[in-house]
């Protein structure tokens, strides 16, 4: 490889950039534009659940209960009802997801020591978030009833009772469990992908369409040379957005990056020539402008959301499923960048992980060097 | 290998080959290019010309045959041959929205022209495309004519001993086209080999030597001269009349005249023998009182040789 012509080629392509402000634009503003849009809109956490309450009871006994709900910040109390057909009316007209119901014996029943029921209402056309607020109310109901117990014990003059097993949970890495902090250092793996793709996937299909490839073919400039050349500009491009994305997670998200900066930007540096070089192979290989932009989003774009432990968690995807996310970079991307941020993880955690993306872009690089040089019989 | 490096041919080509499918584009073609000679490569659109210039230039592999460059093989020292030609498409092939300036920089880069002669090969291309003041200028906004010649320029900034120009006037002006075959006089008379296709017979007439394809197939080859001597088994005349259909009904019953064409204000008559047939054609103009005010054999134009050796060969394929 020739580091005459290599230059040659950076430059040029750097001009043509430049003088295509539209192209360059879009390349600065779309990752910001879709890292802000997913970024606030793909939110995990299920809190200010929509709750109305049917209390049949009345008492000082049925508004404690109601009370811890209300305290909890999943709840959001929004009305009494009297009926079973205005809690339908509420959530059919999406007032409420849960609705809470009260019997009349009640109070009377925890008074004579006997088990009291109440009744919870759910609307399971929307499994997920049904599923996880019966868990809070499942809790906000195991809380009350401990308390009473204690007091029971307490009024009965007993010794000071304890409840014999008790968990303390504690959440590490992510104390108060929020969504964007997982998500966001995940999103910039994907975004990152797929305008890395994008980004390359016009250059070589241009040089055909223009007629200026066979005008290359017949000077000594080899394969090697002209992808280096043209991926160089790319990676310069790709890293200004990897720092834009960085520090739209760090101020507006306000997303915790509690390892090492310069280790996120050393494996941004490591991730963009594979994603890069992906979409010179699909420029090489259609050699249409309009072709390789398509099909260099689709490729990029469906895997690294769904197969990449983004969205989903590869665990539970059925085994071939597994098998494909290997060959989806993003895949460790993502676990890198999740380490680096949340975990504060050092090179020697994510050393697997950076040897994947290595290979990925040397096995991409050799094989787009070999598609070009076939094609230009 | 044919032939070594220092041979008086520049370009050898023996048995060459290309199919693309069962498509036979080009058929066995064989034949020399002297070093510093224009060598001219004559045909219609679809003959096969650019895609044997094209196997010439490595852009596209032989299917068959042999062929060498500067004295190097295509099939196995393509690389080498990169290094000492220059090629010039029949689209303009730099990049639009770089400037004139920034197109010699970069084909100075790809070619490893050495600092100290860069600003003097630029300069050159400069002077010679005429386009010094638009050094600046993006090369979308030049017209055609002053593209062609920046292109030129460019493919000839590390003084390739052999350039291959296909079809380089083609949509450019009759002045331009002038101005472009004088700087490729130019060039031949510093040494450089000249290999060029086109389609247009005046242009042809410009060349050393012509070679003629038709159907992927050499049809002859030899100096324009030679050309007109040798494949023209008929003698042509011009007849010039007042009324030139008139005299092409009267001469088309005439079993001596081979093949008559309108040509200009009268018409070309291909016919076995000059001396003979022009007594006879006299006697059916006046028989039809036709006034005729030139009768006389004429040397045939490369347009005539050409339609005639396509016809002939067409009728003995039986088209």
């Amino acid at each position: 490889m020739n580091m005459y012509r290599v230059i040659a080629i950076i430059r040029k392509e750097f001009i043509h950039i430049l003088r295509d402000p539209r192209s360059l634009g879009m390349a600065i503003a779309m990752p910001i534009l879709l890292i802000f849009l997913f970024g606030s809109s793909l939110s995990l956490d299920v809190d200010h659940v929509p709750l109305v309450v049917w209390d049949q009871n009345g008492t000082h006994e049925s508004r404690e209960f109601i009370g811890r709900f209300t305290a909890s910040r999943y709840f959001d109390l929004n009305g009494h009802v009297t009926s079973y057909a205005e809690i339908e009316e509420a959530i059919d007209k999406r007032e409420a997801i849960l609705a809470l119901v009260i019997p009349r014996e009640f109070s009377r029943k925890l008074e004579s020591g006997r088990k009291a029921d109440v009744q919870l209402i759910a609307d399971g056309s929307d499994a997920n978030t049904a599923t996880i607020a019966i868990g809070y109310a499942q809790m906000v109901a195991d809380g009350y009833t401990s308390s009473l117990l204690l007091k029971a014990a307490d009024q009965q003059g007993a010794k000071r009772v304890k409840i014999p097993v008790e968990v303390q949970p504690r959440v590490w890495f992510n104390q108060n469990m929020l969504a964007k902090n997982y998500i966001i250092p995940g999103l910039i793996a994907v975004i990152m992908m797929v305008i890395s793709a994008l980004l390359t996937s016009l250059t070589i299909a241009r040089e055909w369409e223009n007629g200026t490839m066979e005008q290359l073919i017949t000077t000594p400039l080899t394969p090697s040379e002209l992808i280096v050349g043209k991926l160089t500009p790319y990676f310069a491009i790709g890293m200004l957005d990897v720092v834009l994305a960085v520090l739209m997670g760090q101020y507006l998200f306000e997303v915790p990056l509690r390892g090492n900066t310069a280790l996120v930007f050393g494996m941004a540096a490591l991730f963009l020539p594979g994603a890069l070089t992906m979409g010179m192979l699909i420029s090489i290989m259609t050699r249409s402008q309009l072709l390789a932009s398509q099909l260099a989003m689709v490729l990029t774009f469906l895997p690294s959301f769904l197969l990449s432990g983004f969205m989903y968690s590869i665990a539970n995807m059925p085994i071939v499923i597994q098998g494909l996310t290997y060959l989806v970079p993003s895949r460790f991307f993502i676990v890198i960048l999740k380490n680096i941020y949340l975990k504060g993880a050092g090179f020697a955690i994510i050393l697997t992980e950076a040897g994947i993306l290595l290979l990925f872009a040397v096995v991409l690089i050799v094989v787009a060097n070999i598609k070009l040089k076939k094609r230009l019989v | 290998m044919l032939v070594s490096n220092n041979s008086e041919y520049a370009v050898t080509v023996k048995d060459l080959e290309k199919r693309f499918g069962s498509f036979q584009a080009v058929n066995k073609v064989s034949f020399q290019v002297r070093r510093g000679e224009i060598f001219g490569f004559l045909g219609p659109n679809g003959a096969g010309k650019s895609t044997t210039m094209r196997m010439l230039c490595g852009i596209i592999i032989p299917t068959a045959g042999e062929a060498t460059v500067n004295g190097f093989d295509v099939f196995h020292q393509a690389e080498q041959i990169k290094n000492h030609i220059g090629y010039m498409s029949q689209k303009f092939s730099l990049y639009e929205d770089l400037t004139v300036e920034e197109n010699i920089d970069f084909y100075s880069g790809i070619y490893q022209i050495p600092m100290v002669e860069k600003k003097n090969r630029k300069d050159w291309v400069v002077k010679m495309a005429g386009l010094d003041e638009h050094r600046n200028s993006l090369t979308a906004i030049l017209p055609g004519g002053w593209r062609q010649r920046l292109a030129l320029g460019c493919a000839l900034l590390h003084k390739p001993p052999v350039i291959f120009l296909d079809e380089p006037t083609s949509g450019v002006d009759p002045i331009s086209r002038r101005s472009f075959w004088e700087l490729i006089y130019q060039l031949a008379a510093e040494g450089i080999t000249v290999f060029v296709t086109t389609h247009y017979m005046d242009e042809a007439e410009y060349c050393d030597r012509l070679a003629m394809i038709y159907r992927g197939e050499l049809v002859a080859i030899g100096t324009p001269d030679e050309l007109k001597v040798k494949y023209m088994n008929n003698d042509v005349l011009n007849l010039e009349c007042l009324d030139p259909f008139g005299a092409l009904q009267a001469v088309n019953g005439i079993p001596e005249i081979r093949e008559a064409a309108l040509f200009g204000r009268g018409l070309h008559l291909a016919v076995n023998d000059a001396s003979s047939s022009i007594p006879i054609i006299i006697k059916a103009l006046q028989e039809r009182k036709l006034v005729y005010t030139r009768l006389e054999k004429i040397i045939p134009s490369l347009e005539d040789v050409f339609v005639s050796i396509i016809e002939s060969r067409d009728s003995s394929a039986g088209l």
